[in-house]
């Protein structure tokens, strides 16, 4: 351990005396790197944590995708302070201690700069302490349930509050809804949106819940569910099931005659994006909102871009979800605050990082807040029979990200 | 909890509930049939059979987009030949599996369900190579989605119907062939005193490797039928795992019967208590009684059930 520090310090104080020595332009390894993170004169070492293989590959191979595509980018724009971004990729099988270990991994051994990765709300509990005890930087992908905000972490999708509310009082307004069902799969996401959907229904919206209901992952037959919703006659069925949990459902729902496009009840889900689609199918799905930030089909140029720039690496089949779109960002902030501090020391990311703008995200304009999560717009897609969805509405504003809210726990 | 509706239309509900009961039922037993062959006449503890499930899934997958490609007018009718290659590939498989792997731990049956748990998790990886992690959308013949409605409040699922009417079929077809046939004859000879069988001229090896595949086989044909109702995926598999052990274990692993019985009485409870109740409590209750029943009667515990 001693003779490691020692060489390390002294490859620390060789390179930073080469470095001058050379006198190069570009600003050298010790001024941008005073903690001993992976960063060369002219490459910077990030790590990739995400599950390739096991039940949650399905879901996390967007997000590597995307953070792959990101920085492949930023390389091809002149990287980061004049530094080409190395990946080291590591897989978390599905599997949430493997993530902690492999944050230490990344962390301890490889000294990466930054982590963009977890996926699940499980691996990143597993991951937090290993960030938060080796001061790392987590660049987190997942629209998850909030009551989190940890200082060494980026959320870079939605919180519980900027996905449920906006989408719930749009279903109000527009549609003139006043009983609601909320249905979930049996883990803390679903039941803690439906806690905040519920207290927003009953409190801000003035209307009622009819029914509550929750089956546990990877439940396959919902035929009595179907029933229930069919006896109670709501006018909105909220839902949160996911995996292949999904399949089953939409299959099922179609096959005992009930046509989503009549809305009658209105079918509004914040767990079904273009990704899930794909597996359940167009056709069986078509008629159902989703409450996200980020639709493939948004009309914005840098949409189009992005969606051309993704088709181009990864194949023209392939389609994006809302959380591959957030992955995607992971990459970008980290630059841009990396960029403000003028350093890659995790410490001064972390201080630059509140107020940092991106005018290029593929859904439009976002900001980090100083709870670390981001400003974003809600919007709200209906689906279409190709397996896209189609925007009706859209948030004027950004909405605020506020993770532990007041009133709703 | 019933007063706010009507008479009417709590009677279809009941009606409708009836049968999800019955589409449960069948599904359960579609599933657990294959398990019981190969548990309950070899004692081998198959762990890969949702893999061989999913299988039989992506033989229907392919065969949906080969006909889309180049048959387009003979879709509608593509399912049967879909089942049918589901259960000849995972026959075949099965068969290799057995002449590779099975037949060297007969004697150790406890090895089989760790032997064949490996090789659900290299099927797993092998489909996660070949079609990708993503889930895939099986489409299906028009006529096979969508509800037949009876009344105004009661509506028929067709696959529903069709699941019922596969099951229907094979299971008759397994007792026929268990029962009444030649076949049948020397498997249950073989499963009684497998020394005599072989002295009485009964190839016991050849035995074993088709009620293996059979098993298998049937695992094939249920997945094809499931890709109606369920996701295809490269894991889809261990949704079904636990249900399945669940009915064949709580029907008493030897008897083909005791898992109808069982597939009959577990989803029944099961979705009347789904309607009462939330999903997980439902889930929670069933395994609870379950548990309670084995706990009087254990006679359908695996450990039982040895090879000698």
């Amino acid at each position: 351990m001693l003779s490691k520090t020692l060489s390390s310090k002294l490859k620390k104080t060789a390179l930073a005396l080469s470095a001058s020595l050379l006198l190069t332009p570009t600003i050298t390894q010790a001024e941008v790197n005073t903690t001993g993170l992976a960063v060369t004169d002219d490459s910077v070492t990030v790590g990739i944590l995400h599950s390739v293989t096991g039940t949650m590959a399905i879901s996390e191979t967007g997000s590597v995708q995307a953070e792959k595509l990101a920085i492949e980018q930023i390389n091809a724009m002149g990287g980061v302070l004049g530094r080409q971004i190395k990946i080291i990729q590591e897989d978390g099988a599905s599997d949430w201690p493997t993530f902690a270990e492999k944050s230490k991994k990344l962390l301890v051994n490889d000294k990466v700069a930054a982590v963009f990765g977890c996926w699940t709300s499980a691996s990143r509990k597993a991951a937090l302490p290993v960030f938060e005890q080796y001061n790392g930087m987590l660049y987190y992908p997942t629209f998850y349930e909030g009551l989190e905000q940890s200082p060494n972490v980026i959320y870079t999708g939605q919180e519980a509050t900027q996905q449920i509310l906006e989408g719930l009082d749009w279903a109000s307004k527009t549609k003139g809804a006043k009983k609601f069902y909320l249905l979930g799969s049996d883990y803390i996401w679903p039941r803690t949106s439906n806690k905040i959907a519920r207290k927003h229904i009953e409190n801000v919206l003035k209307a009622k819940v009819v029914g509550e209901e929750y089956y546990p992952l990877g439940h396959t037959q919902f035929n009595s569910v179907i029933n229930k919703i069919k006896l109670k006659k709501p006018d909105v069925v909220f839902i949160s099931v996911v995996g292949g949990s999904n399949v089953a459902f939409y299959k099922q729902l179609k096959a005992a005659g009930i046509d989503m496009t009549k809305e009658s009840p209105l079918f509004l889900t914040i767990s079904v994006t273009e990704d899930e689609i794909l597996g359940i199918g167009g056709e069986n799905i078509e008629g159902i909102y989703a409450s996200m930030k980020y639709f493939q089909s948004l009309p914005n140029d840098n949409n189009k871009a992005f969606v051309e720039a993704f088709k181009k690496k990864w194949g023209k089949d392939i389609v994006i979800g809302d959380v591959t779109q957030a992955a995607y960002l992971g990459p970008w902030l980290w630059k841009a605050a990396v960029e403000k501090a003028g350093s890659f020391d995790v410490d001064k990311v972390r201080e630059a990082s509140p107020g940092i703008e991106l005018t290029t995200a593929p859904e439009g304009y976002v900001k980090v807040h100083k709870n670390h999560h981001l400003w974003s717009k809600t919007r709200i897609g209906v689906a279409m029979p190709d397996g896209q969805y189609k925007v009706v509405y859209e948030s004027d504003d950004l909405i605020e990200p506020d993770p532990f809210p007041e009133g709703y726990q | 909890m019933f007063a706010e509706y009507t008479a009417s239309e709590l009677t279809s509900i009941f009606a409708m509930q009836g049968f999800a009961g019955l589409i449960l039922f069948s599904v359960f037993v579609l599933m657990a049939l294959g398990l019981a062959i190969i548990f309950g006449q070899m004692g081998v503890i198959n762990m890969a059979h949702g893999e061989f499930m999913i299988l039989g899934a992506y033989i229907t997958y392919l065969t949906s987009n080969l006909f889309s490609e180049y048959a387009q007018n003979l879709f509608s009718g593509y399912f049967f030949v879909a089942m049918l290659l589901a259960f000849m590939v995972t026959f075949a498989l099965g068969a290799l599996v057995e002449w590779a792997m099975i037949r060297h731990l007969y004697k150790r049956p406890l090895d089989t369900l760790l032997a064949t748990w490996g090789l659900s998790l290299i099927l797993q990886q092998l489909y996660r190579t070949v079609f990708g992690p993503r889930e895939v959308g099986v489409t299906l013949p028009d006529w096979l989605m969508g509800s037949y409605p009876l009344t105004d409040m009661i509506e028929i699922p067709i696959n529903g119907i069709f699941v019922m009417c596969i099951t229907l079929v094979i299971s008759v077809g397994v007792y026929f062939w268990m029962f009444k046939s030649r076949w049948g004859g020397q498997v249950r000879a073989v499963v009684q005193n497998r020394e005599m069988a072989g002295a009485v001229g009964i190839n016991t090896e050849k035995v074993d490797r088709i009620t293996f595949a059979l098993g298998c086989g049937i695992a094939g044909v249920a997945g094809s039928a499931f890709t109606m109702v369920g996701s295809t995926g490269p894991t889809s598999g261990q949704l079904y795992i636990v249900d399945t052990f669940l009915v064949v274990v709580f029907g008493g692993a030897s008897s083909l019967l005791g898992t109808i019985a069982s597939a009959f009485t577990i989803s029944q409870a099961q979705s009347t208590m789904e309607f009462f109740l939330s999903g997980s409590m439902a889930k929670v209750l069933t395994l609870l009684v379950v548990v309670g029943i084995l706990m009087l009667r254990p006679q359908g515990l695996f450990s039982l059930k040895i090879r000698k």
